[in-house]
């Protein structure tokens, strides 16, 4: 049976600049109904046709949960990558009717927490958006640490601080001010889970941080959505369909098995929730693995690949497709 | 028009009954005539008018009667109904989905009024017209959860979904198939599940808990679970054991019809919307054998599955004392002739 997720047919509402980088999308029920309620940490696919192309790309819900009569996203444009972001930015207006996904989270607030300890870098701060707006509107007890590069880049911060005070802590890259993790880490009351989302080098760091200080596994949780890297096109076999295919180098290997008319299941698109995990059957060449689904043990034996995220280089794959 | 809902006990003097109509949309869950644990997990999508699947949460007419043994049940033992410290949210998750469902499905029973989160909710059958504010429990007799399970056919656990596993954080459990909610609360998916035979070796908790964990908001599942009761008794809880234990001795050739129910759990699996939990509802549908062997094609493979169900089955499901009985008097009704295939009756 699928595991895909159902399809909502929304328009577009409002599409508002927030600074020089990120715009923020708002959407509505075509039929003028509530959307579906969500919980704080969700994250839409959102579909985009571009000309011949269809991207399909996930951003985390921002607005609060208790307020469903609209969703929002935030995208960083980002010019050096696939195009996504670049179509939003340019294509997307409002009044244009598009199609998104029910929500679907992947980085879930632990409701047993004392504290939510939430750690955010860059464009990684929309999830806390939705999860503070929860925890607040419930009582419940977080504190939120924001690094961003600049000021005027940091993002809804100038909300966040409105809305929670003291509860937000913001560090500027161009002030030199840097969380200090292990004061951070090794300050907090019993209890406390801890949450991170921002860009691979910090999500590593904190983890690695919390480990060596000891915080058990279970409180630690972080959401990195890897975008696909752009790459060399290579040429796959699809055993089961019995297709060959070729992926551009724009392409992901997931998308390329799309437009060949194949659908595997898929949920994030980003290489964390495991729908579309796929078995090799044979290969010669080697593996660009960028996903956080498959074990090291996975990635060495060559029999697994995330195609939405991965890449191949060599004379020859066969997928069980 | 609306459901004429019985009045009738399920338990001292058991005068439970299924009326034709009932007995009809039973929903035998053997399509073949042998049975073996599968992962039988399929879309819950609404199934044919006349069927339990006509909508998604079902209503029938053993309602009132249910409700009222389970006001009796938590009369006796309040831990049936539990929900950790956490689950509050979840419990207004269920309480917003059972309230929807059973509006959409009997609007000539149930109404459901919003303002923003001030709501209505009129419950024609159990005399119940309250207005409340959603989310704020002191405005409800009860916690969300057990408010408006007090008010819904069938058990139901409400999971946490956590570290790649889901834990039954909360519940309402009082039609049981001698399980415990005391017992079981806090476990996992792989603790709760221990005791049940075979299954662990081929691999299909792992592969469940993957697809539950899964579950999409808006794309329930479902699938059938079945085992066998002896006199129309909802509660079979270990907790009760004393009270339904020995009934399984008091089966004879002359009683099995009126004594032996086949006990069917139609199960189903929703997201949670707000706290990204599973609800987990049980249904219990109960069916005597009388009323059973009025579909021939029922009679002749219920004779063959229980005839030829392995042994760690039938002792799981407590059958053991009185199977020879119960294959002895399903036979007569079994010529021997082919059945069709599916669930249906012919």
């Amino acid at each position: 049976m699928s595991t895909g997720t159902t399809k909502l047919d929304v328009v577009v509402s409002d599409v508002v600049p927030v600074n020089e980088l990120v715009t923020r999308f708002h959407f509505r029920r075509r039929d003028g109904e509530l959307l579906p309620t969500f919980s704080g940490g969700a994250h839409v696919v959102v579909e985009m046709r571009d000309g011949e192309r269809t991207r399909l790309n996930p951003y985390s819900l921002m607005g609060s949960p208790l307020d469903t009569r609209e969703y929002t996203i935030s995208v960083r444009r980002d010019d050096v990558g696939r195009g996504g972001s670049l179509f939003m930015h340019r294509a997307v207006k409002p009044g244009l009717e598009m199609v998104i996904s029910y929500p679907v989270n992947l980085f879930s607030l632990d409701l047993r927490a004392r504290k939510h300890l939430m750690l955010a870098g860059g464009i990684g701060i929309t999830p806390f958006m939705a999860q503070t707006a929860q925890l607040a509107g419930a009582g419940g007890n977080f504190e939120l640490h924001y690094t961003c590069r600049t000021a005027s880049l940091g993002t809804y911060a100038d909300v966040l601080q409105q809305r929670y005070g003291g509860r937000i802590r913001l560090y500027h890259d161009d002030r030199e001010e840097r969380i200090e993790l292990d004061r951070l880490l090794s300050s907090q009351p019993l209890g406390t889970h801890l949450y991170v989302c921002g860009p691979a080098g910090m999500i590593n760091w904190v983890r690695d941080r919390a480990s060596a200080l000891g915080w058990p596994p279970e409180t630690v949780h972080f959401e990195h959505f890897a975008a696909p890297q752009p790459g060399a096109p290579f040429d796959v076999t699809l055993a089961v369909s019995g297709k060959t295919i070729r992926v551009g180098s724009q392409q992901s290997l997931l998308e390329a098995i799309e437009a060949a008319g194949v659908d595997p299941p898929y949920l994030c698109r980003g290489g964390v929730c495991g729908q579309c995990e796929t078995n090799v059957i044979s290969h010669d060449g080697k593996f660009i693995h960028n996903d956080h689904w498959l074990s090291e043990e996975d990635h060495r034996s060559g029999c697994k690949i995330m195609p939405c995220v991965s890449r191949f280089e060599g004379k020859s794959l066969v997928l069980e497709r | 028009m609306g459901i004429t809902f019985r009045k009738e006990t399920f338990r001292d003097d058991f005068t439970f009954k299924n009326s034709p109509e009932h007995i009809r949309r039973f929903p035998f869950p053997f399509h073949e005539d042998s049975y073996m644990y599968a992962v039988n997990i399929e879309p819950h999508v609404v199934g044919p008018k006349g069927s339990v699947l006509e909508n998604l949460i079902d209503v029938d007419e053993h309602y009132v009667a249910e409700m009222q043994d389970r006001a009796l049940v938590l009369a006796e033992d309040p831990l049936r109904c539990q929900s950790l410290p956490h689950m509050t949210l979840a419990g207004w998750d269920l309480l917003e989905l059972l309230m929807e469902q059973q509006a959409l499905g009997y609007p000539e029973h149930f109404t459901l009024t919003r303002d923003g989160d001030r709501w209505r909710w009129i419950n024609r059958p159990l005399g119940i017209d309250d207005t409340f504010t959603f989310g704020d429990t002191s405005t409800l007799p009860y916690g969300p959860m057990e408010y408006i399970t007090r008010q819904s056919q069938g058990d139901f656990c409400i999971l946490d979904q956590r570290d790649g596993n889901l834990w039954m954080d909360a519940g309402m459990v009082t039609t049981q198939a001698d399980w415990s909610l005391d017992f079981d609360i806090g476990m996992n998916f792989f603790e709760w599940h221990a005791p049940v035979p075979l299954a662990h070796e081929k691999g299909i908790f792992v592969r469940a808990l993957k697809f539950l964990t899964n579950i999409q908001q808006g794309k329930p599942a479902r699938r059938l679970n079945w085992t066998m009761t002896i006199n129309p008794r909802l509660d079979t809880s270990p907790e009760n054991y004393h009270k339904w234990g020995p009934d399984r001795g008091t089966v004879t050739p002359e009683n099995v019809g009126d004594k032996v129910h086949l006990r069917v759990e139609l199960q189903s699996f929703w997201r949670l919307p707000r706290s990204n939990g599973i609800v987990f509802p049980i249904r219990c549908y109960l069916i005597k054998m009388d009323e059973l062997v009025t579909q021939p094609k029922w009679a002749r493979r219920l004779h063959r599955v229980i005839r030829d169900l392995p042994e760690e089955l039938a002792t799981y499901k407590g059958l053991t004392r009185y199977r020879p009985t119960l294959v002895e008097w399903l036979s007569k009704l079994d010529d021997g002739s082919a059945t069709s295939p599916g669930f249906g009756p012919d």
